[in-house]
């Protein structure tokens, strides 16, 4: 049930319904002008063990699914600009988004009777690539770009202070067409069609209304975000985000992680419970590093490679999840954990208790022309205010990090992604209020 | 069509499979009576009180008594919906309205947890037809109005490619070049009728891609290429005169075409689609530049089908031809941002944001044009 407020059908099934008046359903119609709640179960503040393949992740719930959800193993992530003028457009847009992705998070097609239910004549509403898969814990998230707020909608008094563009960083080369958008949104699954599926859907929903400004596909995980993962690896072959705020620890989920209410007084108010997301398109220059050394490589990540450990456990002992010692010496007197490493500048110690959600993927999209892939680490993290947590950090890595010297920064963008949906309710109302 | 088979499903077979339905079911009603019917699904049942009603609205009230979340469904033939409500939650009932102008054999499904084919049972409207009388002559109206569209666009055709003929045998490159897109916006505003005679259509409208296919470079293309690259060949003449033998034929044939409602539906979206996969890319005048003369005309060809069956349209989904107008109001705006002197701006000139521009106002009417063919084919 998506829009249960609304006395209107959705504009999908009002077509459907002029569509067969002539012997068909003015049911489709009204199916959605009833407004009965949705019987889903409202998804605990945490996920509980990863759910199998067959049973759906929640779809609502207090926050929206895919942040703290288990990392699955693929990505579609897409960032649209509104091409339309009308705000209700706009409204009406996400609430049929909200229908359609919750069906599709469920494993259903994206509306009743997609793939044939049409008929012969008409274009079906859902593609069917994914029909026979399984839900496959498909996420759909969505995502505010600071760009939507800036007063073609009407939204200019309901945009959250901290939703404004990230400066920039020294190292970057961004990529306009990388870069920004009025929304997002973040499938992931452990099928890649059925993430791929659910983006092409829901940007067809969109026709005439948005358009793609850009689009991501990540092929591995690269970030545990729950205690039942094994920490993954990055396509420099080093387990990455090991000191990552996983689901389990609600403490510092509520300290980095979603936004308080305090945060977003006023019209701001729809964006508590919400995280702001940072996306980052990093190149990784991954001929050089394979010609790296072994200890410059494990130099530059302040961790070994074989298991992930820090530089300052003895060699015997490894562990990946002992604490770093940043005052460990080496028999030269130098940081075992070198001054300019990734773990050392990167880490809350040196951040004044800064943390963030990582839940970035690996890319490869053919090739640069060079002879080399194209290929590197889509960051993605999830933060309470990007510019007191992910600004200040990357503001440290840009300055020092080691590894800037294997990567560059080519596309970046900021979202504010709202707080899960309770039973009935729909992005629509939830952004532009009643 | 579908409807059609249905309607013809004698009442003997109906009754049969009621009665199978009976047999299988719950203690389904046979009294043909009016009222809700009442569907009681489950996890892993679907009831219904009644598997048979009147041609015209047949009201349910669907309770979930089940764990899972369900929907419930009416399909003609070839799991066509024929109406759906969704989304009922565990625990609670819903009530929907069916319109079911023809008698024959339908089957109701619940589908507990949103997936699969769902529990199936067969389902008999009996009765007369309730369908409102089709309105066949606004659609043959529609028909002979896009037929004179076809007749006009394909003499004008013929005389331009005449005079445009004539000017290359003459070697004025000039005015063959600056003839050469309008003459062209005849044939790409009937492309679909063009392109339904397949040996022609490659001889006259073919890139140089088709040598590949072992066919010979010829037509409109192969003078693009001399007039604009190559300068004119000896046999640049010989050329044209097979150009215009191949018009003339093609032009004849075309203005000799029934159509149908569906193929004017199917007509105009092929417009849209030959739009956006051959003129947005600048890949069809790829000497000359000038896509957006084909683009345009493209464009009003399509406009040209739609107008024709307006009136169908409007009597039988005015929401789609509202939302149409708009989004056709706005790639006109757009088409009219490019014109230049008499035509339009050369491919080569625009920027990309303009060309993404073009194509988010193309995508945005080709996803209501692609609902028209089912608007004509439900009547």
């Amino acid at each position: 049930m998506s829009a249960p407020n609304e006395p209107a059908a959705t504009r999908r099934s009002v077509l459907a319904t002029g569509a067969g008046v002539a012997m068909a359903g003015a049911a489709a119609g009204l199916t959605y002008a009833g407004g009965t709640p949705r019987a889903a179960a409202s998804q605990p503040t945490g996920p509980a063990a990863p759910p199998s393949s067959q049973k759906p992740v929640p779809f609502r719930g207090e926050h929206q699914a895919g942040i703290v959800t288990p990392a699955q193993d693929r990505m579609h992530f897409v960032a649209l600009d509104v091409i339309s003028k009308d705000a209700a457009d706009l409204k009406l847009l996400l609430q049929e988004w909200t229908r359609a992705a919750e069906r599709m998070t469920f494993g259903a097609e994206a509306s009743p009777g997609g793939v044939v239910g049409g008929g012969p004549y008409r274009p079906p509403e859902d593609t069917g690539e994914a029909l026979d898969l399984a839900p496959s814990n498909l996420t759909i998230t969505i995502g505010y770009g600071p760009s939507l707020f800036d007063g073609r909608f009407g939204l200019a008094g309901r945009k959250p202070e901290a939703l404004h563009d990230l400066p920039g960083f020294r190292g970057d080369d961004l990529d306009p067409a990388r870069t920004g958008g009025d929304l997002c949104i973040q499938a992931c699954a452990d099928d890649p069609q059925v993430a791929v599926h659910a983006i092409r859907n829901l940007i067809r929903i969109g026709f005439g209304v948005i358009s793609v400004r850009w689009s991501q596909l990540g092929f591995g995980r690269t970030s545990s975000t729950s205690t039942s993962q094994v920490t993954a690896r990055n396509l420099f072959g080093f387990k990455d985000g090991t000191a990552n705020i996983k689901a389990e620890d609600g403490q510092a989920l509520d300290s980095h992680v979603w936004v308080d209410p305090s945060d977003v007084p006023g019209g701001a108010s729809w964006m508590a419970g919400g995280s702001y997301l940072v996306a980052r398109r990093i190149r990784m220059h991954i001929e050089v590093w394979d010609r790296t050394s072994l200890q410059e490589q494990e130099d530059i990540f302040g961790r070994d490679k074989a298991v992930g450990a820090p530089l300052s456990q003895p060699v015997d002992q490894r562990d990946e999840f002992a604490p770093l010692d940043f005052h460990a010496k080496g028999a030269d007197g130098s940081p075992r954990i070198p001054l300019t490493s990734h773990v050392r500048l990167a880490h809350e110690s040196q951040l004044g208790g800064i943390r963030i959600l990582r839940r970035g993927y690996n890319f490869t999209d053919g090739t640069d022309g060079s002879g080399h892939l194209d290929a590197g680490l889509f960051f993605l993290a999830f933060v309470r205010d990007a510019h007191k947590q992910f600004v200040p950090m990357q503001q440290a890595l840009a300055k020092s990090d080691k590894l800037n010297e294997y990567i560059e920064h080519n596309g970046s963008a900021l979202f504010a992604c709202p707080p899960g949906l309770g039973d009935g309710q729909d992005w629509g109302v939830q952004l532009f209020g009643a | 069509m579908t409807r059609s088979a249905l309607a013809l499903v004698p009442a003997s077979v109906a009754i049969a499979l009621t009665l199978t339905a009976c047999g299988g079911g719950s203690d389904a009603k046979t009294a043909d009576g009016k009222g809700p019917i009442t569907v009681t699904a489950n996890d892993t049942s679907c009831e219904l009180d009644r598997t048979q009603a009147p041609a015209g609205t047949i009201e349910f009230t669907v309770s979930n008594k089940g764990t899972k979340v369900n929907e419930f469904y009416v399909y003609a033939a070839g799991d066509r919906i024929v109406g759906e409500v969704e989304n009922i939650a565990p625990g609670l009932s819903r009530t929907f309205h069916v319109e079911v102008a023809e008698p024959g054999t339908y089957e109701t499904a619940c589908k507990p947890g949103m997936v699969g084919k769902g529990i199936r049972h067969d389902f008999t409207v009996t009765g007369a037809s309730a369908a409102p009388k089709t309105d066949d002559a606004k659609l043959r109206a529609a028909t002979a109005s896009y037929a004179r569209f076809v007749g006009s666009q394909s003499d004008a055709l013929l005389a331009r490619t005449t005079e445009f003929v004539g000017l290359v045998k003459a070697g004025k490159v000039d005015e063959a070049k600056a003839l050469y897109p309008v003459a062209r916006s005849y044939w790409e505003r009937i492309e679909p009728v063009a392109e339904s005679f397949g040996e022609l259509d490659p001889k006259i409208d073919g890139r140089a891609d088709v040598v590949d296919e072992g066919m010979k470079f010829t037509g409109y293309h192969r003078l693009e290429q001399d007039l604009w690259v190559n300068g004119l060949q000896a046999d640049s003449s010989a050329i044209a005169d097979q150009l215009l033998a191949d018009v003339t034929t093609i032009v004849a044939e075309a203005k000799k075409v029934e159509f149908n409602g569906l193929q004017l539906a199917n007509g105009s979206k092929a417009l849209l689609d030959e739009m956006a996969t051959g003129k947005i890319t600048g890949e069809e005048e790829r000497y000359s530049h000038t896509d957006l003369w084909d683009f345009a005309a493209n464009w009003e060809g399509s406009k040209g089908a739609i107008a024709a069956l307006r009136p169908v349209l409007q009597e039988r989904n005015p929401e789609l031809v509202a939302s149409y107008d708009k989004r056709a109001a706005a790639l006109d705006a757009l088409v009219t941002k490019h014109q230049k002197g008499d035509g339009y701006q050369l491919y080569t000139e625009l920027t990309p944001v303009e060309v993404r521009a073009l194509s988010d106002a193309l995508d945005a009417v080709a996803e209501d044009v692609s609902k028209v063919a089912g608007v004509v084919a439900a009547a």
